[in-house]
């Protein structure tokens, strides 16, 4: 057993951080709490404030955060490509929960935002987070077709009702947001595959068309890689796509023992 | 199959780790999930003091005298209820994983409904052994 480590490293704790000035003429302001860490400074992570004129910004946490980037500090750091929740690459810790910047929008926060990287993961700059060991785990679980009879002529087919087993499974983005709100992964991250890997794995393991199922469960028989879920059910809540990991992680145990009988 | 493989650290380890427990929203699940730990731990002593009881009943009186002492007073009784909550606690926790295993009840907003019957139904049935217990008394 690891110990669980309830406290931040000493390097890791945040400081108080700048309070930036607030824009001139605005009158509709909101006030921001932003985690700032930067790698060309020997110092602390800190939490800076920020004040955004709320009219003249739009209605997503990324949009304020854009904001803050052009007109107030161009240094902030982030990750950000579609804006529409397809992406996956904004993915944060906004007002405690794990979700997507961009389809968080700020009338949903009460009062001050408080934004941090991913929890529990090491941090390259500000809110990005080093997503290494979780795409390292998504390859883990061979996130593609496997099978054993030869190639058809055409392509393989697939039932309706087979088709409709990968609803709620294939929509996931891999934005981390699930593996990164449960407290089992923040211990044993090392060796727990995580709510975001092992519902891809159950993906595949539904998928009528794949012939590797056998093989697939024997990788995930494992006192830590699967069974480290305690169905603490944050993955579900945090899900920006209103997916089920840890349903999906429940129907692999189950499939663990089915098989046995 | 394959193992988890990932490129040996750069010099990346001075990169701070990010806050997790005390930023992360406390929500009621997770709640559940931190009391089923802190009352299955409870059970333990619970259990050395049930044991203490029936080694001293099967002792002499002199023994059992003491725990029964011990165990009337207030400071006992307050050890007893909570022994009887964290059992009550626990059990309804441990029905609501032996549902979850089944993979029903995990959506919204029936997960919520399962979480709070835990918390509920654990305070219930304290309260009911309770006042059996003096009723009868």
């Amino acid at each position: 057993m690891t110990m669980v480590e309830l406290l931040l490293p000493k390097n890791s704790r945040p400081t108080e951080g700048k309070v930036w000035p607030k824009p001139a003429g605005a009158n509709n302001l909101r006030e921001f709490r932003i985690y700032r860490w930067d790698p060309d400074d020997e110092s602390n992570p800190r939490i800076d404030t920020y004040f955004v004129d709320m009219d003249d910004c739009g209605p997503m946490v990324l949009d304020a955060t854009l904001w803050i980037k052009n007109n107030i500090d161009p240094t902030l750091t982030f990750r950000r490509s579609c804006r529409e929740g397809i992406c996956g690459s904004c993915a944060m810790n906004i007002d405690g929960t794990n979700t997507l910047a961009c389809t968080k929008a700020l009338d949903e926060v009460k009062g001050v935002v408080k934004i941090y990287p991913l929890p529990h993961m090491p941090v390259v700059k500000d809110l990005v987070p080093d997503l290494t060991q979780f795409y390292a785990q998504h390859a883990s679980i061979e996130p593609w077709l496997k099978t054993d009879t030869p190639q058809p002529e055409a392509e393989w087919k697939q039932s309706p009702e087979d088709r409709s087993k990968l609803d709620g499974l294939y929509e996931c983005i891999l934005c981390a947001c699930c593996s990164t709100s449960c407290p089992s992964y923040w211990w044993n991250g090392d060796r727990y595959l995580g709510p975001a890997a092992l519902l891809q794995a159950y993906r595949w393991l539904i998928d009528s068309r794949d012939e590797a199922t056998g093989e697939r469960l024997d990788n995930l028989e494992d006192p830590f890689r699967l069974y480290r879920c305690h169905t603490i059910m944050n993955c579900a809540k945090a899900c920006p796509k209103g997916l089920n990991p840890a349903k999906a992680i429940a129907e692999i145990k189950n499939m663990m023992i089915t098989r046995q009988l | 199959m394959a193992e988890v493989k990932t490129p040996s650290a750069p010099a990346s380890s001075r990169r701070p780790l990010s806050p997790h427990l005390d930023i992360y929203r406390p929500m009621l699940t997770m709640m559940m999930s931190i009391a089923h730990r802190i009352t299955g731990t409870a059970l333990y002593v619970g259990t050395l003091l049930l044991v203490w009881w029936l080694v001293a009943a099967a002792t002499d009186a002199k023994s059992f005298s003491v725990i029964s002492t011990f165990l009337a007073s207030i400071i006992g009784r307050v050890i007893l209820f909570g022994f009887t909550w964290a059992l009550f606690h626990h059990l309804m926790g441990g029905l609501r994983h032996f549902i979850w295993d089944t993979g029903r009840g995990m959506d919204h907003p029936e997960r919520e409904y399962l979480a709070q019957a835990t918390l509920g139904g654990g305070i219930i049935l304290t309260i009911l052994v309770w006042v059996i217990a003096y009723a009868v008394r």
